[in-house]
């Protein structure tokens, strides 16, 4: 399938000093999808999304929007983008509006056209009540809001989100979760951050998990998870006589991947729970096994993440920059 | 050149607006250095200094040239201070993730600052005015002063936003900020002339660029043009490279900050 490319970055190393931000990284988004970067602080995650917006220069290697340098044509990519800052990147003293009028001067908006997607802007974030109160009055979500609408403001090809919905709460992630999903609706191509597993599970359409500076892996989170062997159900039997004969019954079938013995059951790996449950069900009945009880385990992107890291994503690795 | 226009004007008017939405720090800010130095300095030395030191007729008006410059180089050091927060909060990074010129943020701030500092020093001769201080060299002398205040202030806030782009946390910025403005007050001719200063510092106070500027603005307000004319003539060339080198070292900071 050839889908459009809205990003490519290839090769791309950031050095600090000594310190390999960034180490040797290439991807492709698709235009039209939710991509996640993600990956424990200081994994090199915000030293990509800063240079595809055009604020760092790679040491080496090279990142383009739809086709445009980062470097060489920064002015064409900041056309096409918006951004979402990690941190409120919100000042305290301008009103919401104020701060969505700046941004229009500074895309070059007329007036009216500014004031016309100012209005839309604020109506879809909900801000519109409190557009005209200063923003240090703002509740954590609504500056997030805020920040939403302000990366919006463009009508960018591409929405850039720096860790969206970093010490919000649930309502409110929920919130910027449903917007996001809007957005690709409406054709965005949406790049974000994050090192919240859930979030990259539920949002992402493909993800790259980076440490150290370099992707781990990278695919549909559903194909990450496939990709460590697929689900587990795991039967425990009353009579461990007939264990082995499930066993060989069981393993030729399509439905299933692998069967391991354990001390009073089976472990039996399977693509699809759907497919393979009636499959086993139906075996154990004809063999006569009576099931004592069926535990059904998906793996969960935590488990991805560990196996390709090493590491559970809360072990924070210290930040150098 | 139209789009440059409208960053820049709308970059200038959210410092504005800032500053409008703090008007308790607006008042404290415009107020302190007319209170502090002129009101309370000025007549609490009347006395103690000796008008045959100071060669003018009160101590208020021989402070006047000194508050100005004062002014100007308080505001200047502090020019950068809203940089630096913006730095540190990200908006900066927002605002130059947009496909404005990358010195209209920098151009907006030398405006706003030497607007703010220029209103500040016609309050301060408006002051040092119910106080009988009559500038000799007339309506074209306060537009000189301002002309004065504005080149010194240009290459302050240079050091100030390359000191914004180049710290660590705004608690170095702060901390180089309180050390330098003091010593740069007393090792200047704002509160004594130079004559009168013990040889070390006097000796040091000439290589302060203040003392230049104090130099030009005094004559400007106690004696007239015959005697201002070529201290001013001086100060500008003066400024000029005052100025360029703040202005190379400024640019430096500010392209190795954004990359």
């Amino acid at each position: 399938m050839d889908r459009a490319i809205a990003i490519e970055v290839s090769r791309l190393c950031k050095t600090y000093d000594a310190h390999k931000a960034v180490d040797d990284l290439s991807f492709q988004v698709y235009a039209g999808e939710i991509f996640g970067l993600l990956g424990p602080n200081g994994a090199g995650k915000s030293t990509t999304l800063r240079t595809l917006i055009t604020l760092l220069h790679p040491t080496s290697g090279t990142a383009s929007v739809f086709g445009h340098d980062t470097v060489r044509e920064a002015d064409t990519v900041r056309m096409l983008i918006g951004y979402v800052p990690q941190e409120r990147a919100i000042d305290r003293f301008l009103t919401g509006r104020e701060h969505l009028q700046l941004l229009g001067a500074l895309y070059h908006l007329t007036k009216e056209e500014a004031a016309k997607r100012i209005a839309e802007l604020l109506k879809l974030v909900e801000l519109e009540s409190h557009a005209d109160r200063p923003a240090k009055t703002y509740s954590g979500g609504m500056k997030r809001k805020l920040d939403i609408a302000c990366g919006l403001l463009p009508n960018p090809k591409v929405l850039f989100l720096d860790e969206p919905t970093l010490g919000l709460d649930v309502q409110s992630r929920l919130r910027i979760w449903e917007y996001v999903r809007m957005l690709k609706a409406r054709g965005m191509t949406i790049v974000m951050t994050t090192n919240y597993l859930d979030e990259a599970d539920q949002l992402c359409d493909r993800l790259a998990i980076i440490d150290g500076g370099k992707i781990k892996t990278l695919g549909a989170p559903a194909e990450l998870k496939i990709a460590l062997g697929g689900d587990i159900v795991s039967l425990t039997l009353k009579e461990t006589d007939r264990m082995a004969g499930l066993e060989s019954a069981l393993k030729n079938q399509p439905a299933i991947k692998a069967v391991r013995l354990t001390a009073k059951g089976l472990d039996i790996r399977v693509e699809s729970p759907e497919k393979a449950l009636p499959v086993i069900l139906e075996s154990a009945n004809r063999l006569g096994c009576s099931i004592e009880f069926i535990q059904y385990n998906r793996p969960r992107l935590d488990d991805v993440f560990i196996a390709h890291t090493g590491r559970r994503i809360q072990d924070d690795i210290p930040k150098e920059e | 050149m139209k789009d440059y226009w409208q960053e820049i004007r709308a970059l200038t008017m959210r410092w504005v607006l800032r500053l409008s939405r703090e008007k308790f720090s607006m008042l404290f800010t415009l107020v302190q250095p007319m209170l502090f130095w002129l009101i309370f300095f000025g007549n609490l030395f009347q006395r103690a200094a000796d008008s045959q030191v100071t060669q003018a007729p009160n101590y208020i008006s021989f402070l006047a040239a000194g508050v100005v410059v004062m002014t100007v180089l308080n505001n200047g050091l502090a020019g950068g201070v809203d940089l630096l927060f913006d730095k540190e909060n990200g908006f900066l990074e927002r605002l130059m993730s947009t496909p404005i010129h990358r010195s209209s943020v920098i151009l907006s701030r030398f405006i706003f600052v030497m607007t703010i500092t220029s209103l500040q020093v016609l309050v301060i001769l408006g002051v040092a005015f119910l106080f009988g201080v009559h500038p000799a060299t007339g309506l074209l002398g306060i537009a000189t002063i301002l002309l004065i205040g504005m080149m010194f202030g240009v290459g302050l806030t240079a050091i100030s936003m390359a000191m914004a782009f180049s710290v660590k946390s705004h608690g170095d910025f702060f901390s180089v900020l309180g050390f330098l403005s003091l010593p740069m007050i007393f090792l200047s001719s704002a509160l004594v002339p130079l004559a009168a200063m013990p040889g070390w510092m006097s000796v040091l106070a000439q290589f302060n660029p203040m003392t230049w500027a104090i130099d030009a603005v005094r004559p400007l307000i106690l004696s007239g043009w015959s005697e201002a004319l070529p201290h001013v003539g001086m100060v500008v060339l003066v400024m000029l490279v005052f100025d360029a080198l703040c202005l190379y070292g400024g640019a430096k900071a500010f392209r190795r900050a954004m990359g």
